[in-house]
Order: structure tokens, then C-alpha cells, then sequence
């Protein structure tokens, strides 16, 4: 089980990052606890200057744009 | 650059998919690569060498003649719009590499421990290069902040990012030549540069929201942006053709529209008697007019083409387009969740004085 977080303050890009994380689980086939973080404290207190941003347990491993789909399955693999 | 109607992001753009299978080898890739970017160009070199036939074409088809006023705005609709999209395309994907070479977090380290004066400098000059988004302006600000960089610093960025864009400055150098694109960057960046300096001096720290002094932001590991291949550039350049053209085209060609009725309606020096260099109150009426209003550089200047093409004054309609573009309601109510309502209202009146300013000079020098 993988805790990811999406961060961003509700823009498209961030809610297509969300179902983009989704799919890449499933696709994986890795069980995820995802979690949308939208307020903004909790955004910047991750280090990320341009949403939206992707953390997973606890790591920030993108920001500031939609990443490869096949980057988010190998980082959920990791 | 980018900031509409509150975010660049409101158009999502699909992931790009990855095209392994059909791409055996690298160095082949870069080679259909190379090979698209030099066809595209010449492609679009050709398109842009023959907009008058386009548009005498299309007017010969309807049946029009240029010499009555729908005739006339027809033309200007169907010269400028293939002109303006041309254009667009191209610079967009243009920034769209430079930008790979500049993410926010480079920038911020660039800026750090910079001080005030050089700092307000480097931060307006590397706020035209690095993506920016209005949405992410809190965040941006938050970690320029956390990173040593000095208010009056980080707000030299903040206006010149949106102000200065390469929609603007392509789209005027188009309409008007380098000379009034080169004034246009010149001044932009000096308004940054006064304004960030002036809030600087102000020491205005304490009108910052609570939370944003208490935080202390981790740096973000560096990922990614560093060590890209050319091929992801160009696809980071592609990606910014969607993400921009695509939500940017119907302001363009309602701007357009808007500038053809005019072109075409409007009679000569009907605007000098009102937008006029002689006319004092211009300046601040543009000003005043423009601050509450938003829409993008890409819709602006098509209007501000038709404008000045029936005797408006180049500095009323530019300090019009600036405070248009660099002020925005959405903007201010992003910034409101960090900044308090003093310093919203000082940012957005020097801000709106350094335009002014420009406003007048541009119609003394011109």
C-alpha cells in the first residue's frame, strides 16, 4: 500500500493528474490511499512551487505539469 | 504568460503517450524529429509569405470588394487571424523548450540571497523565460519566499511573468515591428523593476498572512528538468502548443473579430479625439478602464491593432493592453489567500502608477 498525494488547488490539470494516478494503479496493479490536497499551507509545506505536484509516501517525485503516464507506473512500482 | 481566465490549466491537456513502439531506436526518433521541426517550418515560412493572396482569395470567393466597410473588416478578419495563429504557434512552441531549460525551482535558486536592486533585475528578466501560472502564483511566491529571495525580488518576478509574455511581445512585433516589441519588453521590464523596488522599500513583510511567515518550505529534491533530451523538449514545446493555442484561440479570433468591426466601421481619427496623444486624461482613463478587466495578450492586441489604426495614441492603448494583461481581479483573489488587503492594494496601485508613467512616456517619446 502506497500513499500518494496529488497537490493542487483544484485546477484541470490537477484532477486529470488524479485520474491519471488511478489508472497507473490499476494498471500496475499497486494499491494506492490517494488523497487530494488542496489547501494551500499544505501545498507549499511540500516544497512545490508550481502545482500540480505528485508526492508519493511521502516523497515529492513531480510538479509542475501532467507527467508521462508511464513515469507514474514506474514511480508507483518503485 | 501565460494567468486566464484564471489559469492556464483550465483547458486540461491529455498526457502525452509515450510512442516507444514505433520509435525503434533513439537516435532515429531524433531523427524524425529534426526532420518535422525543419518540415514544419518550412511550412509555416510559406503559409506566412502568402496571407494577402489568403485573404484576397477568400474575399474574391464571397464576392466582396475591399473598398466597402464589410468588405474591409472581412479582409482584416481573414489577413489576421492565419497571421495571428501563425504566429502564436510557432513562439509558443518556441517558449515551450526555452521554458525546459528554465523550471520555477532553477529560478528560485538563481534568485536566492540575491540582494535588492541587481536582484529586482535578474528576477523581472527570468520572469519572461520561466512558466508561470496564476494559479501557482501562492505557491511560487510561498518558495521564492521561504528561499531567502526578498519580497520587493519575488514581486519584480510576479509582475513581470504575466506582463512581459512572448504572446504579447510576438503578436506586437507582428502587428507593429520589432521597434514597438522592443519598447514594449524594455518597459514592461522596467515597470517590474520599479515596482518590485518601490514594495521592497516599503517593508511590507508584516502584511503578509500569518500562515505564510510560520511556514518554512522544504526545498524540492531537483527532479527531473535538468537532463532532458532534445526530443522531450520538443515534445515539452509541443505540449505547450495544446496547452496555450488551444484555450487562447477563441480570444484570439473574438479579438479579431472585434478589431475587424472597427477596422472596417470605425471612421478615421474617430479614437484620435479621445485616445489621443493630445488628450491628458487618456493615460489614467486606459489605466483605470484596463485594471478590472481581463482577458489574455492574444485577444488584447488585435483590438489594440484596430485602435491605433484609427488614431488612438501607441502609449493610451499599450498602458490600456499592460494594466489589462498584468492586473486582474482573479489574480488579486489567488494572491488574497497569502498577502493581506494593504498589500494587495499597494501592489496593485504601483503597479498601476508604473504603467501610468509608461503610458505618458511612450506618447511624449512617439
Amino acid at each position: 500500500m502506497k500513499t500518494v498525494k496529488v497537490l493542487g488547488p483544484g485546477c484541470a490539470r490537477c484532477k486529470a493528474l488524479t485520474e491519471m494516478v488511478r489508472q497507473a494503479a490499476l494498471q500496475a496493479g499497486v494499491d494506492i490511499e490517494l488523497e487530494k490536497i488542496e489547501d494551500m499551507a499544505a501545498i507549499v509545506s511540500h516544497g512545490v512551487m508550481s502545482t500540480p505536484g505528485l508526492v508519493i509516501d511521502g516523497k515529492l517525485v513531480h510538479s509542475g505539469s501532467l507527467p508521462d503516464a508511464q513515469k507514474v507506473v514506474a514511480w508507483l512500482l518503485a | 504568460m501565460f494567468t486566464f481566465p484564471i489559469c492556464r490549466e483550465i483547458n486540461e491537456e491529455p498526457a502525452m503517450k509515450p510512442e516507444t513502439s514505433f520509435f525503434r531506436t533513439e537516435s532515429s526518433r531524433s531523427l524524425r524529429w529534426a526532420l518535422g521541426v525543419v518540415g514544419a517550418t518550412v511550412l509555416w515560412v510559406a503559409a506566412y509569405a502568402h496571407l494577402i493572396e489568403f485573404a484576397d482569395a477568400v474575399l474574391g470567393l464571397i464576392g466582396l470588394e475591399r473598398a466597402t466597410p464589410l468588405g474591409e473588416a472581412v479582409h482584416f478578419f481573414f489577413y489576421d487571424t492565419p497571421k495571428v495563429m501563425l504566429l502564436l504557434t510557432g513562439i509558443v512552441f518556441i517558449m515551450g523548450v526555452i521554458q525546459t531549460f528554465f523550471s520555477p525551482e532553477r529560478t528560485r535558486a538563481i534568485l536566492s540571497g540575491k540582494r535588492t536592486g541587481a536582484g529586482n533585475v535578474l528576477a523581472a528578466t527570468l520572469g519572461i523565460v520561466t512558466p508561470f501560472c496564476s494559479c501557482s502564483a501562492v505557491p511560487l511566491f510561498i518558495g521564492f519566499l521561504s528561499a531567502g529571495v526578498p519580497l520587493g525580488v519575488t514581486f519584480s518576478f510576479l509582475i513581470s511573468a504575466p506582463m512581459v509574455n512572448e504572446v504579447a511581445l510576438v503578436l506586437l512585433f507582428g502587428m507593429f515591428g520589432w521597434k514597438v516589441a522592443a519598447l514594449y519588453l524594455g518597459l514592461g521590464l522596467l515597470v517590474a523593476i520599479f515596482a518590485g523596488l518601490v514594495i521592497g522599500q516599503m517593508r511590507m513583510e508584516r502584511h503578509l498572512e500569518d500562515w505564510v511567515l510560520a511556514i518554512q518550505a522544504r526545498s524540492a529534491e531537483g527532479h527531473e528538468s535538468a537532463g532532458m533530451s532534445w526530443v522531450e523538449r520538443g515534445q515539452a514545446g509541443l505540449g505547450h502548443i495544446r496547452e496555450i493555442v488551444t484555450k487562447v484561440w477563441p480570444y484570439v479570433v473574438a479579438g479579431i473579430a472585434l478589431g475587424a468591426g472597427i477596422h472596417g466601421y470605425v471612421p478615421e481619427d474617430f479614437m484620435a479625439s479621445f485616445m489621443g496623444k493630445d488628450v491628458w486624461w487618456a493615460v489614467p482613463a486606459a489605466v483605470v478602464l484596463g485594471v478590472p478587466m481581463y482577458t489574455n495578450a492574444a485577444g488584447i492586441i488585435p483590438v489594440v491593432e484596430a485602435l491605433i489604426g484609427k488614431g488612438a495614441a501607441l502609449g493610451t492603448v499599450l498602458a490600456f493592453m499592460m494594466s489589462v494583461i498584468a492586473l486582474s481581479a482573479p489574480e488579486m483573489i489567488i494572491l488574497r489567500k497569502a498577502l493581506r488587503p494593504r498589500l494587495i492594494a499597494t501592489f496593485a496601485g504601483v503597479v498601476a502608477l508604473g504603467i501610468l508613467l509608461v503610458g505618458y512616456v511612450f506618447n511624449a517619446v512617439l
